[in-house]
């Protein structure tokens, strides 16, 4: 029997590790890291004595062998006697452009619809609610076939632009908008374009600390500041005479020689040639994205809007502020705090689920390297584990993004 | 006073006016209209601008809908009868008239639809719990502990015991921590985790094996005569259909013809036969009838083809028995006796190719006899199992998962990936919340590379990569596969959901369960959780539907949802460019499930706003 | 026992099996089905029906396959597969034999470790245009637009043949047949190339197939055959003679109809002899029953019969023997002699 009187034994026993909260949990730390490292030995063992049976290596080699294969939409130089390795950086780039394209105009859409679908006007109100429930419940990839469908089905072929066609290119037959893509005019650099270029930045910082300067003296003297479209405006112009007046200094056979011209699509043999296309599959994989995260941002900020109490907005209004003041100053700064965590992860659900590329033809990584690479070369597990860390690297990165902008936003509380 | 009064003032009524109507833009119909319609500019424009997009929707898309065929065999059939009453566009329905039950159920045996429809009904009473608790039993519990099992049962079939052995396992477990509790906590924990894998790994499998061999066993005799009768039986019933089908092919051919003559005269320039019209109308439904017929009866023939096909593989299979048996003893020996004659460094590997360098050509040629040795022992192993794993099954008719398909296979996944990545979401959250850096640091890397990486290529992952982890040989279903991969993927979901319940208790409750003296465990089963759980309901709901949405991409690993479904439906020449009519048809069936999910668990949101306040 | 820790548990279940023992062929016995590798859906060649079987040129091969194995056609279990994961789902040892259009090549024969058993169909890649376009050679088409199949070797004769004749083209790759074929029509492509079977097929599916003209040039071989895994010589052996005796058969005038008759007794012909095992005993050089030929050709009848019935002239795929025919009326169908 014990008592109570008993001493404490000293020093260290071993039933400490299990009894003892100081020790205990070191002692699960380490049978988890036991039971870690024992897991991952066991799953690189077995892909060991598998790679062996199958006689196969594990070797990234193949990445700097032949491709073959051709891509579209090359936004870095590539042609099909390149490696896989470049194919997989084409693929990279056109994922990272769509994913970019696609959180631009998601968060357009997804501000316009929630704000929207506040409005008293119930036409709009509800029509915004139809889209929203209708793309938030339809799988995406129903949604992306859907559309590049749609597209294809929509617009125009490049035959029917000929003579005497239904179709006919629009502003000042510059863009056609067909079902291969839309064709506009693309830029062509000449000698004096670098000039110009610096010239324009130069005036973009000119403005940029003029108008700064301009609101710091506000806030002393209480001088109202030079409006914001007076500044633009007389950007834009001085920018417009320094083009067109170079454009007359510059040698050149003419006697209006523009640092840039615009080099308009034509109707070739097949296809538009020249200029710039956006291939429909671009475009559908866009809006398609777009469109369907763009549903879930919407619901996002109306969240974030309604979860600014009303008696911010009195409190303003009593303030004598204007609505668009009201809402610039009070509300939008409230309701981004609520918006932004979960805006962002919209932004890496966006960009993940633009691995459904494949189903438009859109040559993503997902379609070069995780498609056609492994495809051809078989090393499945090589690509796979490349493709893998790519996505994980992306998210990595915004999440960590988002952290810092938490961190910085934070309520500072006691 | 009354000349005082009419001094002053000149004149005064005394009747009140009748009450008069509001004027016209103040009241009913246009008064809603201008507040909420046209209160500004820019209101108005958005009106006018919104209701021009519903029209120029509704002008192109209603006559596609008003024109839709029903009835039709094939996609030529669609457009003649779209043809002969003169609509210049329509929808094809009929594809989905024609194939419907495919989509729905994939091709699970059609004998069998009754056992997911019953899995599926079951459901309600097993979420029932969970979802109303406040106005269900709290008994009712039990059956949704049980219902897995249940529905794995029903749905893949197979011996009743094989779940009662499954949930005999955490009947093991919970035997071992009571007995154990007495001793110490933690030994009962570990004493009752060994316990039930212990069960799970050796003990269940051979029970399992054992009761089959003595069923098979006792009756394998039995069997034997009744495939023979069959087999007998069946021949005559199947060479009676095959010569009806035969019959029917004439008269379908006649039908076909006459209808294309009717379709002729029809759509010859300038005919305005109605009489014609409606003959080749009649006609295309009694195609119809007799396609139906014929379909029936190819699908009875494939049946009993199946059946005696079975009953084939039993007269061949039962009589190797005796003989298979018979040959494992010494199998067993050979294999014991060429292991054992072997150099210790080449003991225990599974291919050849694993020798280290080196190894001289006496000692492989060794390795490689005990290695077909012991082929041939695991072949006459396996086949032994095998057979008595078909005969000896009390129960439900086993179901092969590649049979599974359409939505009934995105239900099963999307159910089975939520019901099995509750436990590991938890732990997974409880994990992140851990001041143990360790374990903390597991968890984060768990779920942050889990949720980093797309699904499509966790799934590509379970189709290509999975067979690389396991030990060689290992191969095991797709679909168990794919059940992993999204158990993970939704688990790592689960994870940052239960975790945003955890933060949303008030700190309150964490230190209320210290002072009470509760340990960990108990202060997260008895305080912590419960409530944390209950406010993530919403959240575990909107996981699902994000989960059964994401069912589709297992297309791309060659599973038949009903998208993959779709590309082998127009596979067929019958319905070959076929297209929107398929994806309207299934946009609507997940629009109808996960719409009326979202709703749920909305208004449980609202409930839950409700408690707190 | 051969059972990993993780098996165990799973067998349980009964959802797993162990496979991919050296011999193909027990582990076939002892699972008493044969699991076969087709497309998910490939007009004429793989699709199911309405009753859920699945029919078609490749799948008869299968049927075929086990008739030979277990003398019944019925006992298969049909494994469909993507592009991606055909070559997997063979060399894990989920399906037994891939037989899904797949095209032998040397470096999947060799790297991938496939063992391709032979040819079933000759095909070759095509371009199928509108006629309103006008084109009357694949060389014409500088500058068009070219739908394409992904995953498959298509994409890679396209670049060949374009950089080869130095003219340019734009891809449009596209991940189904109902997709490209869809894209095509509404003319956001101005070819569609895939094996010329393929196109065929296609076309006699559209609204007005009469608009649209196959080019003569064929810009690749593409000889499709079914694939075992590579190592296992006896299970290889087994398939590649069932494609043998099915072509043999055709030859020698064995057909679903009479292959009962010609079994029954010694024919005049000891070929027939041979192929129908009343003469000799090649079915046991190859662990398999006397009657394996029989019973693979009355699964679905001769090469011939299997031909006509999913693809030939007289099916909405409609294609003309061609290459496809016996090497005696001038095709490349050339079978090594069963002796």
């Amino acid at each position: 029997m014990t008592t109570l009187t008993e001493q404490p034994e000293k020093g260290f026993r071993l039933s400490q590790l299990i009894y003892d909260t100081r020790y205990r949990s070191l002692t699960i730390q380490v049978v988890a890291t036991i039971l870690l490292v024992s897991i991952i030995y066991w799953l690189i063992a077995n892909t060991i004595a598998n790679l062996a049976a199958l006689g196969k290596e594990f070797d990234f080699g193949f990445l700097s062998s032949r491709a073959g294969y051709d891509i579209n939409q090359t936004l870095i130089e590539y042609d099909n006697s390149m490696s896989h390795g470049r194919a997989a950086l084409v693929g990279i780039a056109n994922t990272l452009l769509v994913a970019f394209l696609g959180c631009i105009m998601a968060t357009i859409i997804g501000v316009i619809v929630g704000v929207l679908r506040l409005s008293k006007n119930w036409v709009v109100a509800r029509l915004m609610a139809v889209y929203v429930e209708g793309f938030r419940n339809v799988p995406l990839l129903l949604w992306i076939i859907l559309i590049f469908a749609l597209m294809t089905e929509s617009t125009p072929q490049p035959r029917d632009f000929r003579e005497g066609g239904s179709a006919s290119m629009i502003l000042w037959d510059s863009v056609a908008i067909t079902n291969r893509g839309i064709f506009v005019p693309s830029p062509v650099f000449h000698s004096g374009a670098t000039l110009f270029g610096i010239i324009t930045l130069l005036g973009i910082v000119a403005a940029y600390v003029y108008r700064k300067k301009s609101l710091q003296k506000q806030l002393l003297t209480g001088e109202p500041p030079v409006s914001l479209w007076i500044v633009m405006v007389s950007l834009v112009a001085g920018l417009a005479a320094v083009f067109v007046l170079q454009g007359f200094l510059l040698p050149g056979e003419q006697s209006f020689n523009p640092a840039i011209t615009l080099n308009s699509p034509e109707l070739g043999g097949f296809n538009f040639t020249g200029g710039l296309q956006l291939r429909n599959s671009l475009i559908a994989l866009w809006f398609a994205l777009s469109l369907y995260t763009g549903a879930f941002i919407a619901e996002i900020v109306r969240a974030g809007i309604l979860s600014v109490s009303k008696g911010q907005t009195e409190a303003a209004f009593a303030l004598g502020l204007r609505p668009n003041r009201t809402m610039n100053l009070v509300i939008l700064p409230q309701a981004l705090r609520v918006i932004i965590p979960p805006l962002i992860s919209q932004f890496l659900n966006l960009t993940k689920n633009s691995s459904l590329a494949i189903a438009v033809g859109y040559m993503d990584v997902r379609a070069t390297l995780g498609g056609i690479t492994i495809n051809q070369t078989g090393r499945e597990l090589e690509g796979m584990l490349l493709l893998g860390s790519f996505y994980l690297l992306i998210s990595l990165l915004i999440s960590s993004g988002m952290n810092f902008y938490n961190n910085s936003v934070k309520l500072k509380e006691r | 006073m009354s000349e005082t009064h009419a001094q002053s003032v000149l004149y005064v009524r005394d009747t009140m006016l009748p009450q008069q109507e509001p004027p016209i833009t103040q009241k009913g119909a246009v008064k809603w209209v201008r507040e909420n319609l046209f209160s500004s500019w820019l209101n108005a424009i958005l009106t006018i601008l919104s209701i021009y997009v519903v029209y120029t929707l509704v002008s192109h898309l209603y006559p596609w809908f008003a024109n839709s065929v029903w009835t039709a065999g094939s996609l030529g059939e669609c457009r003649e009868v779209l043809a002969v009453e003169g609509a210049s566009t329509g929808a094809c329905f009929a594809v989905i008239s024609d194939r419907w039950l495919q989509l729905m159920f994939g091709f699970y045996p059609s004998a069998f639809y009754w056992r997911p429809i019953l899995t599926f009904v079951l459901l309600v009473p097993a979420l029932a719990p969970i979802l109303y608790s406040e106005r269900v039993p709290t008994k009712m519990l039990w059956f949704s502990g049980l219902y897995p099992f249940l529905a794995t049962w029903l749905l893949w079939g197979g011996s009743f015991w094989v779940p009662l052995l499954v949930i005999a396992g955490f009947v093991v477990g919970a035997l071992l921590f009571i007995a154990g509790s007495r001793i110490n906590l933690i030994v009962a924990t570990v004493a009752a985790i060994l316990g039930a894998l212990f069960w799970w790994l050796f003990a269940a499998p051979s029970i399992n094996a054992s009761l089959h061999h003595m069923v098979g066993q006792s009756r394998a005799e039995s069997i034997l005569q009744e495939a023979t009768a069959l087999r007998a039986e069946l021949a005559p019933e199947l060479a009676a259909l095959e010569a009806r089908k035969k019959e029917l092919e004439p008269v379908i051919a006649a039908a076909n013809a006459e209808k294309a003559a009717l379709v002729e005269a029809v759509t010859a320039e300038g005919s305005q036969d109605e009489e014609a019209k409606a003959a080749f109308l009649a006609k295309v439904d009694e195609l119809q009838v007799l396609r139906r017929q014929d379909l029936a009866l190819a699908a009875q023939i494939v049946n009993i083809q199946q059946e005696m096909s079975d009953a084939r593989a039993l007269l061949s299979s039962i009589p190797t028995l005796p003989t298979l048996e018979e040959q494992l003893p010494t199998l067993r020996a050979t294999y014991k006796e060429l292991e054992a004659a072997l150099p210790s460094a080449l003991r225990g590997l599974r291919t050849p190719n694993q020798a280290p360098d080196g190894t001289s050509a006496e000692d492989l040629n060794a390795l490689n006899a005990a290695l077909s040795a012991k082929s041939n022992l695991d072949s006459a192993e396996l086949a032994i199992a095998s057979i008595y794993g078909q005969i000896g099954i009390v129960g439900l008719e086993p179901v092969n998962s590649r049979d599974f398909g359409g939505f009934m296979l995105a239900l099963v996944i999307g159910l089975a990936g939520i019901s099995l990545s509750m436990g590991l979401g938890i732990m997974l959250a409880l994990g992140r919340q851990s001041n143990l850096f360790i374990i903390h640091t597991i968890s984060v890397a768990f779920i942050e590379i889990i949720r980093g990486v797309p699904l499509i290529v966790w799934l590509f992952t379970a189709s290509l990569l999975l067979n690389y982890f396991l030990p060689p040989g290992t191969e095991f279903d797709l679909m168990l596969r794919v059940v992993i991969m999204v158990t993970f993927f939704s688990s790592a979901y689960i994870a940052e959901v239960v975790r945003g319940g955890l933060a949303a208790l008030p700190k309150g409750q964490y230190e209320a369960a210290d002072a009470l003296g509760l340990d960990y465990w108990k202060s997260m089963r008895l305080i912590v959780l419960p409530q944390a759980l209950k406010i993530s309901i919403p959240g575990i709901v909107n996981t699902f539907i994000g989960l059964f949405k994401d069912t589709t991409l297992v297309m791309f690993i060659g599973l038949l949802d009903p998208i993959g479904l779709s590309n082998s439906i127009r596979a067929t020449s019958d319905w070959n460019g076929i297209y929107w009519e398929l994806f309207v048809f299934i946009g609507l069936l997940f629009f109808v499930f996960c719409f009326s999910m979202g709703r749920y668990s909305l208004y449980l949101e609202k409930k839950l706003q409700r408690d707190h306040r | 026992m051969k059972k990993t820790v993780l098996l165990g548990a799973l067998t349980v279940a009964g959802l797993a099996a162990t496979a991919a023992s050296a011999a193909t062929l027990d582990d076939v016995r002892a699972r008493g089905k044969l699991n076969c590798g087709v497309s998910t859906g490939l007009p004429g060649f793989s699709n199911p029906d309405a009753n859920g079987n699945w029919q078609g040129f490749d799948v008869d091969f299968c049927r075929a396959l086990a008739g030979a194995v277990f003398g019944d056609g019925s006992a298969v279990e049909f494994v469909p597969l993507t592009t991606q994961t055909r070559f997997t789902a063979l060399s894990s040892g989920e399906i037994d034999v891939l037989a899904r259009n797949t095209t032998w090549t040397y470096s999947r024969d060799t790297d991938l470790k496939l063992d391709f058993i032979g040819v079933n169909y000759y095909d070759g890649q095509g371009f199928m245009v509108p006629k309103s376009l006008g084109v009357s050679s694949a060389k014409d088409l500088d500058g068009a637009t070219v739908c394409i199949q992904t995953g498959t070797t298509t994409e890679l004769n396209l670049a060949d043949f374009f950089r080869a004749n130095n003219i340019s083209y734009e891809p449009v790759p596209i991940e189904t047949n109902a997709e490209a074929q869809q894209q095509y029509l509404a003319g956001a492509c101005d070819v569609y190339t895939t094996d010329a079977s393929g196109l065929a097929a296609t076309r006699a599916t559209f609204e007005a197939p009469a608009d649209h003209v196959l080019l003569p040039e064929i810009i690749s071989k593409e000889p499709l055959g079914p694939a075992v895994r590579h190592g296992d010589n006896e299970w290889a052996d087994i398939a590649r003679w069932t494609l043998n005796a099915l072509i043999s058969a055709e030859e020698l005038g064995v057909t679903s109809a009479n292959v009962a008759e010609l079994a029954a007794a010694p024919t005049t012909n000891p070929e027939v002899n041979r192929l129908l095992g009343t003469e000799g005993e090649l079915g046991a050089m190859m662990g398999l029953d006397a009657k394996w030929a029989v019973n693979a050709i009355a699964a679905g009848g001769n090469y011939g019969e299997i031909f006509e019935r999913n693809i030939g002239e007289n099916t909405p795929i409609g294609l003309a023997r061609g290459l496809n025919a016996q090497w005696t009326e001038g095709g490349l169908i050339y079978s090594a002699p069963v002796r």
